[in-house]
């Protein structure tokens, strides 16, 4: 499903400084920059630049580690459809809600319209917007399952990503399945969508008070970048919140924060580690992982909950 | 208040009025001056209106902002007969950005939940501006908690350009606690209304801004961001914050026609700063008019509308399942 301009392996994640990355909204018209660097008389692509250790990776060894780097563990940039296929068993996923679309409903401009934004980055990505969501079996457990691609406009949050996730929360309640949102967003609130993007944090959020409510297992997997108003809603709210290794996650982006407090920032500041060790944060899982991690943890949780529902 | 301390150029029409009556006003008055001073002070209404029904919305945020609009503290003592402040978050650190207690609102007693952004700049200093950390939104989850357990209504006043960004706020957790605030606040058993007096700054403002009532005052602003940081980031410069202003569309009438606002409340001529009893009395009716459509719903109904209202918020297109 990947267009042919599909960043491959690196990305803004793993070659951007995390300053980069924006606070509780999202910058759209930079392409994620690739780390493909074309030798002389090698294919584009063969070979990948890690953005952990600068090394020079054969591409398909890092493949096949799920875009991780095969010397120094670093984890790169994974589309929402890899991220589907490397978590779910093969050919299960059923993906919900394809037919919802982005509009523009405040003829927002800046230096380029948002309506031809949103058909450049369709284009690019090859997703309608920057959340998939639907139903697939995690080593054989049904789950109910969305992933947000930090290549949509850096994975913001607008109405269509609210409203995926909002029906998402909703059907998991109503199946009585376990429910996995795999995060990935740089630019939190959409600002191209303004006050209405804001309040997709507010409308899943209650969704998730409900699914809570109703005994709902969540699990929520913050991965590089997960950033702002995703931060500040869904992705924090999750039963459990595993990390990947040395992902920036935080609810105001660097830069804002130097600018505030005009000191220098810890080095771990924002990382993964570093909410781990203030306590937000339950495990911190390396991709290779987190299928079994997630698979074990809805064991413990809600074997009694959603077996009774397998069949509906 | 000390007003006309802060004067805004888009001010300066109204100023001059006022500086002329002062001037004749000060002298020894004859019929002919009162007579001039008369026509002034029918001139200044008219300057007033005219000037601040045609703000741009840069100039909304500029009056939203401005230093000698009423605050929260100024609210509770126009609008409640008693406010008996309940302090801390039971865990790191009371807030002063956080202002939290118990109310009197006629025969209503209710917990008022606001942020603080202080009126001397060492209340200010304190207060960060108005930003709160996680520790002010864990008191006021605090005492909304405490609030639904005894079966008082919340009223929530926003006024903030945002949460606090930086360090201490981060290491003690800014995003979990705003995704907790608005998680907890969705399924509160009781009647909440909330009001953007000023700024209603992105998720720092929705963190004490999820009820079955959401209005704003006529000047004041709610956006997804502010425009210096959306300018930042989309124009590459915060010089832009007048084009990312009218791009956000965070007016009141633009929130109100995009269905995320119940209600604007007017504001005096001249805006909340020239007449803030005026504008207390106008918040106050309000006030009082969703607690009695909200006070006789029953505690499931209210969640359950609650939960459609904000469920209902956003636009997209839906096109067949193919």
């Amino acid at each position: 499903m990947e267009s042919p301009q599909t960043p491959v392996l690196g990305s803004r994640a793993t070659v951007q400084a995390p300053a980069d990355v924006g606070g509780l909204a999202s910058e759209g018209d930079e392409q994620p920059v690739t780390t493909v660097r074309p030798k002389r008389g090698v294919p584009e692509g063969l070979w990948l630049k890690c953005g952990g250790c600068l090394d020079t990776i054969f591409r398909k060894e890092a493949e096949a580690m799920l875009n991780v780097c095969p010397k120094c563990g670093h984890h790169w940039y994974v589309s929402a459809r890899q991220r589907v296929a490397q978590l779910l068993d093969e050919g299960t996923f059923e993906e919900w809600d394809a037919e919802l679309a982005p509009t523009d409903p405040l003829g927002f401009r800046d230096r380029k319209p948002y309506a031809e934004r949103l058909v450049a980055e369709q284009r690019r990505t090859g997703l309608t917007d920057a959340v998939l969501t639907g139903t697939g079996m995690i080593r054989a457990r049904r789950v109910a399952c969305g992933v947000t691609d930090s290549a949509f406009i850096m994975g913001s949050m607008g109405s269509v990503v609210g409203e995926r996730l909002t029906r998402l929360v909703e059907r998991a309640t109503h199946d009585k399945l376990p429910l996995i949102i795999v995060s990935a967003s740089g630019g939190g609130a959409r600002m191209h969508e303004g006050i209405l993007s804001l309040m997709q944090m507010a409308k899943v959020s209650a969704a998730l008070a409900r699914y809570s409510e109703a005994g709902g297992l969540f699990i929520s997997v913050l991965t590089n970048p997960t950033m702002g108003g995703v931060a500040a809603s869904f992705a924090s709210l999750g039963d459990l919140v595993f990390a990947e290794p040395k992902a920036l996650i935080g609810f105001a982006g660097p830069r804002t924060i130097k600018a505030t407090i005009r000191i220098e920032l810890p080095k771990e500041f924002q990382t993964s580690e570093f909410l781990l060790e203030h306590g937000f944060i339950d495990r911190i899982v390396a991709r290779k992982d987190l299928k079994s991690e997630i698979a074990r943890a809805i064991d413990y949780c809600c074997s009694g909950w959603s077996k009774d529902s397998a069949s509906s | 208040m000390a007003r006309g301390l802060h004067r805004l150029p888009l001010e300066r029409p109204i100023y001059e009025i006022q500086d002329r009556i002062a001037e004749l006003e000060a002298a020894p008055v004859g019929s002919a001056e009162q007579e001039e001073i008369r026509k002034l002070r029918r001139e200044l209404v008219e300057v007033q209106k005219e000037i601040f029904a045609g703000l741009d919305p840069w100039q909304t945020v500029e009056v939203a902002r401005h230093p000698d609009r009423p605050k929260t503290s100024d609210y509770l003592s126009l609008v409640f007969d008693e406010f008996v402040e309940l302090h801390g978050d039971k865990s790191f650190r009371d807030d002063p950005a956080m202002l939290t207690g118990f109310a009197k609102l006629d025969q209503h007693r209710v917990v008022v939940v606001g942020t603080q952004k202080g009126k001397t700049l060492e209340e200010r200093q304190a207060c960060h501006f108005g930003c709160a950390h996680p520790e002010g939104y864990r008191k006021a989850m605090g005492k909304m908690r405490m609030a639904a357990k005894y079966g008082l209504p919340v009223i929530c006043l926003i006024d903030t350009p945002g949460a606090y960004p930086g360090l201490g706020a981060e290491e003690r957790g800014q995003a979990q606690v705003i995704a907790e605030s608005m998680f907890m606040m969705a399924s509160l058993p009781i009647p909440i209304v909330c009001v953007v007096i000023g700024e209603g700054g992105s998720g720092g403002a929705l963190g004490i801004g999820v009820g079955d009532r959401v209005a704003v005052l006529e000047h004041a602003y709610y956006s997804v961001i502010s425009p210096e940081g959306c300018a930042g980031i989309l124009w590459k410069s915060a010089e832009h914050k007048a084009a990312a202003a009218t791009a956000l569309r965070m007016r009141s009438a633009d929130l109100r026609e995009l269905g995320v606002v119940d209600a604007v409340i007017e504001e005096p001529a001249g805006g909340a700063h020239r007449d803030p009893r005026q504008m207390a009395i106008r918040l106050k009716t309000y006030l009082l008019k969703s607690l009695k459509e909200l006070t006789t719903e029953q505690p499931d109904d209210l969640v359950a509308k609650r939960y459609e209202k904000f469920r209902r918020m956003g636009q997209f297109l839906e096109t067949a399942a193919s």
